[in-house]
C-alpha cells in the first residue's frame, strides 16, 4: 500500500507547491468567484428570491468557477512540457490519484469559500440544517473533483482545450448538480438530516463509480 | 440472398406494425383482437407509443453499442472497432433528434408545450447532449487512434454516470409521461407499462422491428465507412 501511494502524495506535492509558487488557479478562481457574487447581487437587487433559486444560483456558481481552475491541472503539464517525464517517473493511477487529491482540496477550499461569502452576503439565503448543507459542500466537492479529473485529463489531448470542458463536462456533472440543488434547498427549508440520506448515498456512489471508472481508464488517455 | 430475404422479412414486419398501429380502431369496450381500448386523456393520441418508445428505446441501443465498441477499441487497439462506434454513435444521435422531435409535438398537443422537462425528456436531452459532446470531442483531435481512444474513454464514462438520472429524477420531480401518473416509481427515466394485450403485442413488435431496423442501418454505415477509408487511403 505504502508503494502504492507514494509516488501518488508527491505528485499531489508537486502540484501544490507550484500552485502555491505561480498561484494561478487560486488567483484565477478566487476572482471568478468575486465576479460571480458581485453579479449575483447586481442582479438580485433589493428582490425578493426564493431559496430554491438562490440554492441554485450557488451551485451555478460553483459548477462554473471550478470550471476555470479544475480544467487546468492536466493542461498545464501539457503547456509546460513535462508529460513525458511525469510518465516515466510514475504509474499512470499514482499520477491520477495524485491530481484527482489536488483536485478535490483545490474545489473543497473554492466551495466552503463560496459557501461562506454566499451566506453572508446574501441575506435571504438562510441555512437552517448546517448538517445537510456542510455535508452537501463536502461530499459534492468529492463528486465535483472526481468527474472533473478524468475530463480535464481527456481535454488535455485535445486541441481546443479550454472551450471543450464545459461540453463534455455538463451532462456527466448534470446528475451530480441536480442532486447537491436539491440537497442545498433541503438545508434551507429546515429539514431533518435523514430526509437528506438519499441525496448523500447518491453523492457518495457517484464519487465511487467515477473513481473507479477513471483509475481503470486512465492509462489510456494518459499514454501517448 | 439470405439477407435479401431478411430484408424483405423486415420491411413487411414494419409495414404489419405501422398498419396496425394507425389503423386498428379504438374503441371503448374492446371485443375483436384487433380493436385497441380508449385510454382516457390519450386517446387517438396514444399511437406515438408504437413510434415514440421504439425511437427513444434505439437511441440507449445505439448509445449501448457505441460504448461497447469502445471498450473493445481499448482492448484491442483495433480502429475497425471505433469506426463501429462512430456509427453506431452517428445513428444514435439520429434517433435522439427523432425521438426528441415526436415527443416535443406529441407534449404540444397533450401537455400544452413543447417542452416541460419532465424527468424522461431531461434524460432524452442529456443523451442528446452526450452524443453533441462526443462528437465535439472526436472533431477536435487530429490523431486518428487519440481520437479513438478519447471517444471511448469519454463514451464509457457517459455510460456509468447516465444511469443516475434513475435515482436522482424520482427525488426531484414528478413525471407527466403517461405510466409514471400516481405511482412514485414513474417519475424515472424507465417507463413501466400497463397496456391491453394486443396493444402491448403490436409495441414490441414494433420495439423489436425498430431494434432490427437500426442494426441494418448500422450495418450499412459500417460498411459505407470502410469503402470511404478505403477510397482515403488510395486517394
Amino acid at each position: 500500500m505504502k508503494v502504492f501511494s507514494a509516488p501518488a502524495i508527491h505528485v499531489f506535492l508537486k502540484d501544490s507547491h507550484s500552485e502555491i509558487r505561480t498561484r494561478y488557479a487560486l488567483n484565477a478562481l478566487l476572482m471568478f468567484v468575486v465576479t460571480a457574487l458581485a453579479l449575483v447581487l447586481f442582479s438580485v437587487g433589493n428582490d425578493v428570491v426564493g431559496t430554491d433559486v438562490l440554492s441554485g444560483i450557488l451551485w451555478v456558481i460553483i459548477f462554473f468557477s471550478g470550471m476555470s481552475g479544475l480544467s487546468r491541472t492536466f493542461v498545464s503539464e501539457e503547456e509546460r512540457g513535462t508529460t513525458a517525464t511525469l510518465q516515466l517517473i510514475a504509474r499512470p493511477t499514482s499520477v491520477l490519484l495524485g491530481k484527482l487529491f489536488f483536485n478535490f482540496v483545490l474545489i473543497l477550499s473554492l466551495n466552503v469559500l463560496v459557501a461562506v461569502l454566499y451566506i453572508v452576503m446574501i441575506n435571504r439565503f438562510v441555512i437552517l440544517t448546517p448538517s445537510i448543507f456542510w455535508a452537501t459542500i463536502f461530499l459534492g466537492s468529492c463528486a465535483l473533483a472526481s468527474s472533473s479529473t478524468i475530463i480535464a485529463a481527456i481535454i488535455a489531448k485535445a486541441n481546443t482545450k479550454g472551450t471543450l470542458y464545459p461540453v463534455l463536462s455538463f451532462p456527466i456533472m448534470l446528475p451530480l448538480l441536480l442532486t447537491v440543488m436539491n440537497a442545498t434547498r433541503l438545508a434551507t427549508e429546515g429539514a431533518a438530516f435523514s430526509e437528506a440520506l438519499g441525496e448523500f448515498q447518491i453523492l457518495v456512489s457517484y464519487t465511487v463509480v467515477v473513481v473507479t471508472i477513471s483509475i481503470l481508464l486512465f492509462g489510456f488517455v494518459w499514454k501517448d | 440472398m439470405k439477407s435479401t430475404t431478411a430484408k424483405i422479412g423486415l420491411v413487411l414486419w414494419l409495414t404489419l406494425v405501422i398498419c396496425a398501429a394507425i389503423l386498428f380502431p379504438m374503441v371503448p369496450a374492446p371485443e375483436k383482437w384487433y380493436e385497441f381500448p380508449i385510454i382516457p386523456g390519450l386517446e387517438e393520441k396514444a399511437r406515438i407509443i408504437f413510434f415514440h418508445v421504439p425511437m427513444a428505446w434505439t437511441t440507449v441501443v445505439a448509445f449501448v453499442a457505441a460504448m461497447i465498441y469502445g471498450i473493445r477499441f481499448l482492448m484491442t487497439k483495433n480502429l475497425d472497432y471505433d469506426l463501429r462506434s462512430v456509427s453506431a454513435a452517428g445513428l444514435g444521435t439520429m434517433f435522439c433528434i427523432l425521438a426528441t422531435v415526436t415527443g416535443s409535438l406529441w407534449a404540444k398537443f397533450n401537455w400544452g408545450s413543447f417542452w416541460n422537462w419532465d424527468p424522461r425528456e431531461t434524460s432524452i436531452f442529456v443523451l442528446l447532449l452526450i452524443y453533441g459532446a462526443y462528437f465535439a470531442l472526436r472533431s477536435a483531435v487530429d490523431v486518428e487512434e487519440k481520437r479513438a481512444t478519447l471517444s471511448a474513454v469519454y463514451a464509457i464514462i457517459a455510460g456509468v454516470t447516465v444511469p443516475f438520472f434513475i435515482f436522482v429524477m424520482p427525488r426531484i420531480m414528478t413525471g407527466l409521461h403517461p405510466g409514471s401518473k400516481g405511482d412514485p416509481q414513474g417519475a424515472g427515466p424507465v417507463v413501466q407499462f400497463k397496456m391491453a394485450p394486443n396493444m402491448l403485442l403490436v409495441f414490441f413488435a414494433s420495439l423489436l422491428g425498430f431494434t432490427l431496423l437500426y442494426f441494418w442501418l448500422f450495418n450499412l454505415k459500417v460498411r459505407s465507412s470502410r469503402l470511404e477509408l478505403q477510397q482515403q487511403s488510395q486517394e
